[in-house]
């Protein structure tokens, strides 16, 4: 019935004008918001790209003006560039791991049960971001000396870790709710166990939310730099080793080390993307 | 849900809470304690030198100011996202990762790019200058333009932050039953009723998360705003790192710092109650 | 999905296991942070030394870090090069093995004593050993010099005449020209200490709110008008300066360094202007330090004997472009960019009129909220337009307190004090 209705008003030519004419306005839409997250991007490129002297030139033309490939065979060549790039990989990893680890069951928890102290498990996750990491640092630091987490990638992807349970626990339950409660009863009924009603019914459909999870905590661990700087001396991560050496070089290698940091988390994003956005619209009845 | 076995949520939070105390909750009562001690003595000291401090008033005038700009705008670039992806079919999941490429952007390189932008050698003057609209470099950050200072930087933020808003929000969309909305419009709703009676109640859950987790980290807001306003515009995350770092006082950082925690959590609190998500309610 | 989160715990437990220990001298600094400056640290200037690692370090981490290994008793840094201002805090909490027996063998090898004094950090041993100098100048762009005011010598203006340059640059180009480095991370206290307090008033702590101070600060608000409002947001002026956005700047050599040697033949470089008392400047030290209960504490006094030998500093001031603390002669190879500026720094110290203003001593980890007082002066009375009298009157018992709270004694340009330096 409803379909009738749709491909009637397609038939009509008055209609399909109508409707080309939504589409047009949908396309020019995400075409604008494209652009707008890819003209600064590019930009850095530019920056990156343009040599020493691109980035002063006036009036700037937005195309480039010459393109050298130093500041990256300098980053290629510095030492200690390919080790600091695996420690990043592995904080990473830590942090995405524990931070599914230990924020799913939580967001599971605050989605399916009301019990005391549940506002107070939030703010005291949401603690995390609400308090500077850097002012806390100090402690931290000493902390870590004592428990011998100094220096070391663990340690590191712990303190990741603790940056990214807010969005796991937060965003697994923003998820779990939408999950209805009736499909893991249902399976309970039929016989399954709760935690194997949740790993076979619950856990596939709140997919896009445990992936968000991930990428989250890839992103964040991968990009922090005060923690990661002060928490090590040797075993450096590649964000941290960079920003600190160029905070004060010259333009174009700040650019330059810009652009080299965003492509790990573009990559593992565009890796994880379907399931990131999996089961439109699914209907979950 | 059943009761029948109260101790399983207090279960599955245990592991995380076993974590941040071991890890977090130490360090965090011994810094809450540098900010409201002198030594070793509680006072208020140090909020008193926080509090009269000359670029107080305007550091908190400031962050609330860019919060209230900033994230209403994000939420609404999202949730525009997240409905137009919904009308194209291949090429969804790739237009949406174009959209989160700014996740993977480090807050200092964002900075970089904004500033290449709008400083005064930048491509925005660039581009005024060719059009013949400028005749010379315009200054959109120095202290003598407040206004436009203070519009460069909440883009620039906006630019940064929307594409976690977007995850949330689009992870909510998600799940909305299609059967809804297809019902909805059989029974003559239009778009915007459909919208705000049908998908914008049942993504709550996602909007609640991701209000919660931009506003806190709105109040955090540093990076960019000192890439871009120098000493022209202070927040309280930067004042805080300047008493840190410049001053080398760690007692009154300390004490910004509570004062951000006190704001964040107010505001946590305040959603939680406005936007209340009852597991019991929901289909 | 499943793979990839695998993958990663795979990954990231090998690696956890994998992290090489390395048995090195581990070398902090918080100097020589450029990349391109770190690269002829590690592969020229520490090459026959030993295995050292030398590791950057950004200062805000690098004062959390010396603490927390201090606090934890556990160090794993040997050697830390840092400012003179970085390592009083240290000092101040008696984290610095003493270097007594290196400084004198240094004072014999030609290290002047008043250097090797500031060392001492107040403190009767020696804290750290000086290890580069620099000081401040002022570069100008060669098109720039058409506009200077008749009868006025670049290298040795006065403040009537940096105004009227400033006055005939903005009538000619439309923008005002002149630019200073006030930003979040720029020196501008430093030029408050060093050079503007001691020009207008022959003070620093003692002069503070006097009448000299209150004329001094309004010549300041009459130079502002000609200096960019973007100057708040500038932390190295060698940036707007290849930019084209100023064609005058005042700044720290090092942060003039890159645009002067990309193209040494467009600009001139010349002493800080003089005042009514005189042409203050200010000398900074960089120091190597040992923190006490160092885990190589023999491979550290090495790297520091090496790095304060004569071949190495001269190495240093030619590729780095700091300068010597032995007495040693400038080969006349430099760079030309470098050259310029050595030209300026002796210009500077050897200039009739020169008011030497040393780093603050005695401060201990108050030093920053030492330059808070300079720098909220500032912001009151140039940015907010706040009457001079009643910002210097405020300003000045703050002053007045920080002194007495850390008993500091005066120190060069003002007389010598028995107790706290007061602020009269």
């Amino acid at each position: 019935m409803t379909t009738d209705t749709i491909s009637a008003a397609a038939d009509t030519p008055k209609a399909a004008g109508f409707i080309s004419s939504q589409r047009w306005l949908l396309w020019s839409g995400i075409a604008a918001l494209c652009a707008w997250v890819l003209v600064p991007i590019y930009l850095v490129a530019l920056g990156a790209l343009g040599g020493r002297q691109g980035v002063y030139v006036w009036p700037k033309t937005g195309l480039p003006t010459g393109l050298s490939l130093e500041p990256f065979f300098l980053f290629l060549k510095t030492e200690g560039v390919v080790q600091s790039f695996l420690n990043s990989l592995g904080a990473a990893g830590i942090t995405v791991a524990l931070s599914i680890l230990l924020g799913a069951p939580a967001g599971y928890a605050l989605a399916r049960y009301d019990f005391r102290g549940k506002d107070s498990y939030r703010l005291l996750v949401l603690l995390t971001r609400a308090f500077p990491l850097a002012i806390l640092a100090l402690p931290l630091t000493v902390s870590f000396i004592r428990l011998g987490l100094y220096d070391t990638i663990i340690g590191v992807g712990l303190i990741h870790t603790v940056l990214a349970l807010p969005f796991a626990a937060l965003v697994t339950q923003g998820i779990f709710l939408g999950v209805p409660r009736e499909l893991e009863e249902a399976a309970w009924v039929f016989g399954c166990t709760r935690i194997q009603a949740f790993f076979k019914v619950v856990a596939p459909l709140a997919l896009p939310g445990i992936v968000a999870t991930a990428v989250f905590a890839f992103v964040i661990s991968w990009n922090e730099v005060f923690a990661a700087s002060v928490l090590t001396v040797r075993n450096r991560t590649l964000t941290a080793y960079l920003l600190t050496v160029l905070s004060e070089s010259p333009m174009h290698y700040r650019f330059a080390g810009g652009l080299m940091l965003i492509l790990p988390s573009v990559v593992f994003i565009f890796a994880v993307r379907r399931y990131l956005f999996a089961i439109w619209g699914i209907s979950s009845k | 849900m059943t009761n029948s076995r109260p101790w399983i949520p207090y279960l599955l939070i245990l592991p995380s809470v076993a974590f941040l105390a071991l890890l977090f909750v130490v360090p965090l009562v011994q810094t809450i304690w540098l900010a409201v001690s002198d030594n070793g003595a509680p006072s208020l000291a140090n909020a008193e030198r926080m509090v009269t401090d000359i670029n107080f008033t305007r550091s908190v005038k400031n962050t609330f100011l860019l919060t209230i700009a900033v994230v209403p705008v994000q939420i609404a670039i999202a949730l525009a996202m997240g409905t137009m992806v919904a009308k194209v079919g291949r090429g969804r999941e790739t237009i949406l990762w174009i959209w989160t490429i700014p996740l993977g952007i480090s807050d200092l390189a964002a900075g970089l790019v904004w500033l290449s932008i709008l400083q005064n050698t930048g491509y925005l003057n660039s581009l005024l200058f060719g059009l013949g609209i400028i005749g010379r470099q315009a200054s959109w950050l120095s202290y003598q333009t407040p206004v436009a200072l203070f519009i460069a930087i909440a883009v620039a933020e906006i630019w940064r932050g929307t594409a976690i808003v977007m995850v949330i929000i689009v992870a909510g969309l998600n799940q909305v039953p299609k059967e809804f909305k297809e019902a909805a419009e059989i029974f003559g709703a239009g778009p915007w009723t459909r919208f705000w009676r049908i998908t914008l109640p049942l993504i709550r859950p996602a909007l609640q998360s991701a209000l919660i987790l931009r506003t806190v980290l709105a109040f955090e807001v540093f990076a960019v705003v000192y890439a871009l306003g120098g000493r022209n515009f202070p927040v309280l995350v930067g004042e805080a790192y300047n008493w840190q770092n410049q001053n080398q006082n760690y007692s009154v950082a300390a004490a910004y710092a509570v004062l951000i925690m006190i704001i964040s959590l107010a505001a946590t609190l305040i959603y939680l109650k406005a936007l209340k998500v009852d597991p019991e309610r929901l289909p | 999905m499943k793979h990839i989160m695998s993958f990663g715990i795979l990954a990231s437990t090998v690696l956890a296991f994998a992290s090489p220990v390395l048995a090195q001298t581990v070398f902090v600094s918080t100097q020589l942070r450029p990349i391109e400056e770190a690269t002829v640290v590690r592969e020229e200037l520490l090459k026959d030394v030993g295995a050292v690692d030398y590791v950057v370090e950004e200062p805000p981490q690098f004062a959390v870090r010396m603490e927390a290994e201090r606090q934890a008793g556990k160090r794993t840094v040997s050697l830390v090069g840092a400012l003179h201002g970085e390592l009083s805090p240290l000092a101040d909490k008696d984290t610095l093995e003493p270097l007594d027996d290196l400084a004198k063998k240094l004072a014999a090898s030609g290290m002047p004593q008043s250097l090797l004094d500031l060392g001492k950090l107040g403190k009767s041993t020696q804290q750290y050993i000086p290890w580069m100098q620099a000081t401040y100048v002022m570069a100008a762009k060669k098109e720039a010099l058409q506009y200077l005011p008749d009868g006025a010598d670049v290298n040795a203006l006065n403040y009537d005449q940096l105004i009227a340059w400033g006055k005939n640059m903005q009538e000619a180009t439309g923008q005002p020209q002149i630019g200073f480095p006030a930003g979040p991370k720029g020196l501008m206290a430093r030029y408050f200490q060093g050079y503007f307090y001691p020009s207008f008033t022959g003070g620093v702590v003692r002069t503070f709110q006097s009448a000299d101070a209150a004329a001094g600060w309004e010549k300041l608000k009459a130079l502002w008008t000609y200096v960019t409002p973007n100057s708040t947001s500038y932390d190295f002026m060698q940036e707007p300066l290849a930019a084209g956005e100023v064609m005058v700047a005042w700044d720290h050599i090092a942060r003039l360094k890159n645009a002067i040697s990309a193209a040494p033949d467009d600009y001139v470089v010349f002493p800080a202007p003089a005042g009514p008392k005189g042409r203050g400047y200010m000398p900074v030290v960089a120091g190597l330090a040992i923190p006490k209960g160092a885990p190589d504490k023999a491979g550290a006094e090495k790297i520091i004997e090496h790095l304060s030998m004569p071949e190495t500093q001269l190495l240093t001031a030619s590729k780095v472009g700091f300068f010597p603390t032995l007495s040693v002669k400038l080969p006349p190879d430099l760079d030309a960019g470098v050259a310029l500026l050595a030209g300026a720094v002796t210009a500077t110290q050897a200039s009739k009129d020169a008011v030497i203003s040393l780093l603050p001593v005695g401060l201990g980890d108050k030093g920053g909220e030492f330059n808070k007082v300079y720098m909220d002066s500032f912001q009151r009375i140039v940015l907010q337009n706040e009457p001079v009298a009643d910002v210097l009157k405020a300003q000045g018992a703050t002053m007045a307190k920080l002194m007495t709270d850390t008993k500091a004694a005066c120190w060069a340009p003002d007389a010598k004090s028995d107790g706290p330096c007061p602020v009269e």
